[in-house]
């Protein structure tokens, strides 16, 4: 990993943090995406249009780093269509039922020392970690 | 103005997204994968957003109220319970599958690439599975069997204005 790499991290995460800070300060919400991708399939009177426009605010700057570096998008794992299919009904059901994903819990939730959020955070860690081992070296006999 | 800043809060986030190297899936299975060549690129994404997250909520945590909205919207819930800890693992094993969580995936989108898109379009349905659950009707207020009787509750009902006094 080269000092530009970690550079870009951090600032790529210093931007995160500055966008979930200023949604919290102006309009006093939680930038939580999977909380977010719910409140937009499951519509509340007065708090939906600012979800649609989060989720387009988040396609748009996708554009705008496909526009400079398509890379960005590289996938570069394989998994099988059913495994990964699964995988999305996981991420999808499980942010729901924990109440919350990487950006609700590990960003927002860690930053105001949510106990919930460090659990959550930890647990799906540790799960995830879990998977990649049984995936690519227990089931992969690397 | 809250469209605007959803808008640009939004659109902010992809680029630090894209920037911290968290829309190539490649990058999270590396994170995880602590028996093989590991990438540590989110935990400086992650130092970063939290760092500058937590100095930020230091001081919004004494305002009254948002600059453009009447009371903030946060988790007001405690109970770390069964739902909480199960939900992080069924999320944490699609994780690891996919490579993908919700933010990355949804920005990932625009690229057309048929893993994102598939992707995305499961983890809808998995969002909107939930909804058909007991657990996600949002009339149902009721805890998981092995908690009756504590006080837990979905966390859409759970968000609460800090300010509510």
């Amino acid at each position: 990993m080269t000092g530009a790499t970690i550079a870009s991290a951090l600032l790529g995460g210093l931007l995160i943090g500055l966008s979930s800070s200023a949604l919290l300060l102006f309009n006093g919400r939680i930038a939580g995406i999977s909380g977010i991708l719910g409140g937009v399939l499951r519509p509340m009177a007065g708090e939906w249009s600012w979800r649609i426009w989060f989720v387009a605010g988040l396609l748009a700057g996708g554009l705008v780093v496909y526009a400079v570096a398509p890379g960005a998008f590289a996938v570069a794992v394989h998994r099988s269509w059913p495994l990964l299919l699964a995988g999305g009904v996981l991420v999808g059901f499980g942010a729901r039922l924990g109440s919350g994903c990487t950006s609700g819990h590990g960003v927002c939730g860690l930053s105001r020392w949510s106990a919930r959020s460090w659990v959550a955070t930890a647990v799906f860690t540790a799960a995830g970690g879990v998977t990649v081992f049984v995936l690519d070296h227990v089931l992969a006999g690397g | 103005m809250r469209t605007a800043v959803a808008f640009g809060t939004g659109l902010v986030f992809a680029l630090g997204l894209g920037l911290g190297g968290m829309t190539q899936p490649a990058r999270i299975i590396g994170f995880l994968d602590v028996a093989g060549v590991w990438d540590p690129t989110l935990v400086f994404v992650l130092a970063g957003a939290v760092g500058s997250h937590m100095l930020a909520w230091l001081w919004i945590r004494r305002r009254r109220n948002p600059v453009f909205a009447y009371g903030f919207q946060i988790p007001r819930e405690r109970l770390i319970d069964t739902r909480l800890v199960l939900g992080a693992v069924l999320f944490g094993v699609g994780w690891g599958i996919g490579g993908y969580c919700p933010g990355p995936a949804v920005t990932s989108v625009v690229s057309g690439q048929p893993v994102a898109l598939a992707f995305v379009g499961a983890m809808l349905a998995g969002v909107a599975l939930f909804d058909l659950t007991p657990l996600g009707s949002p009339r149902v207020r009721s805890p998981l069997p092995a908690e009756a009787g504590t006080a837990a509750r979905p966390a859409d009902e759970a968000l609460s204005a800090l300010t509510d006094a």
